[in-house]
């Protein structure tokens, strides 16, 4: 089934890059844009039998590899949930 | 005294860390492939900077799962001594040998500097050689050298002394203009709890030639020659 994870910088970690598409987007016109973050759209196919050991299964991967906890947090989709 | 320096796929800074311990100090310096499983007898292991993988999903993410790491991990925990410049520093971090992370600068631009650190602690196998309070011209060359740690993390690491560099102007001062990338707390370099395994943004590899800008970097290297004794 396929699964997106969502990997965003950590709340409180400073995200330049968020500030500098914050403040892009103010200088063209849009004043109400406010709290801009730029993080990862990650999709993968998981092979799993349920979609409860699925996302028991990516929820390990985010930790281990997709995601770093000191700086990103993440969240995922399971199709079908 | 037998340095191993690792090559990555992707490290550029390898054969500069070769050509500093090598043939400027006469020290028994050589190449450990990633693949490789042993560290050749290795007393210090050497991180070198590059993008290793490419900088795919984060800095070093990708590399830590290479298979020498799990020997570095296992060498650092026996106490061995490893050096991470630059990607190699990323790399430690990801794989939890040193606390916090590198993130991109503060400008989100590329930096490539000579800048100045203060030795922060010169009670250490890395910085011993030094003078606490010393001042060394060291370049820098990367976009993701912003280091962050979580608060209590970042107490604890001052208080016990992990901080060995910090970026300071040439009057040796902390100011926000001299922390170029944006680091927290102004951090160049740290080392682990125990004192075995330090990383560090600045480029000792690069600075051991007066020809070439100056030999700052020696003290490191010096510090560790001194130490494994």
């Amino acid at each position: 089934m396929q699964v997106k994870v969502f990997v965003t910088p950590r709340v409180g970690i400073l995200d330049p890059q968020g500030r500098a598409v914050e403040h892009a987007l103010k200088s063209l016109g849009f004043t109400g844009a406010s709290d801009v973050k730029v993080g990862k759209y990650i999709v993968l196919e998981v092979d799993a039998p349920s979609s409860a050991q699925a996302r028991a299964e990516v929820k390990r991967m985010c930790e281990q590899l997709l995601a770093n906890p000191i700086i990103e947090d993440f969240r995922f989709e399971v199709e079908g949930e | 005294m037998k340095w191993g320096v690792v090559r990555f796929p992707g490290s550029l800074d390898d054969g500069d860390a070769l050509h500093a311990l090598g043939a400027v100090m006469g020290q028994d310096a050589f190449l450990l492939w990633h693949k490789e499983e042993t560290l050749g007898g290795a007393d210090c292991v050497v991180l070198p900077g590059g993008f290793s993988y490419g900088d795919y999903l984060r800095t070093g993410a990708i590399a830590r799962f290479s298979p020498i790491m799990k020997s570095v991990a296992k060498f650092a925990a026996d106490g061995g001594l490893v050096i991470g410049t630059c990607n190699g520093f990323q790399i430690l971090c990801e794989a939890h040998l040193l606390p916090g992370a590198l993130t991109r600068n503060r400008t989100l631009s590329f930096i490539c500097e000579r800048v100045t650190v203060r030795v922060e602690n010169a009670r250490t196998p890395f910085t011993r050689a030094a003078r606490a309070g010393e001042l060394l011209r060291l370049p820098i060359k990367h976009g993701e050298g912003l280091y962050v740690a979580p608060d209590d993390e970042l107490r604890q690491m001052e208080e016990r002394g992990q901080v060995l560099l910090r970026y300071v102007d040439a009057r040796g001062e902390e100011s926000d203009a001299a922390n170029l990338n944006g680091s927290t707390h102004a951090i160049a370099g740290v080392a682990n709890a125990r004192f075995n395994v330090f990383g560090l943004m600045p480029h000792p590899e690069h600075a051991v030639e007066a020809m070439l800008g100056g030999t700052d970097g020696l003290r490191i290297f010096q510090s560790i020659v001194e130490s494994v004794g």
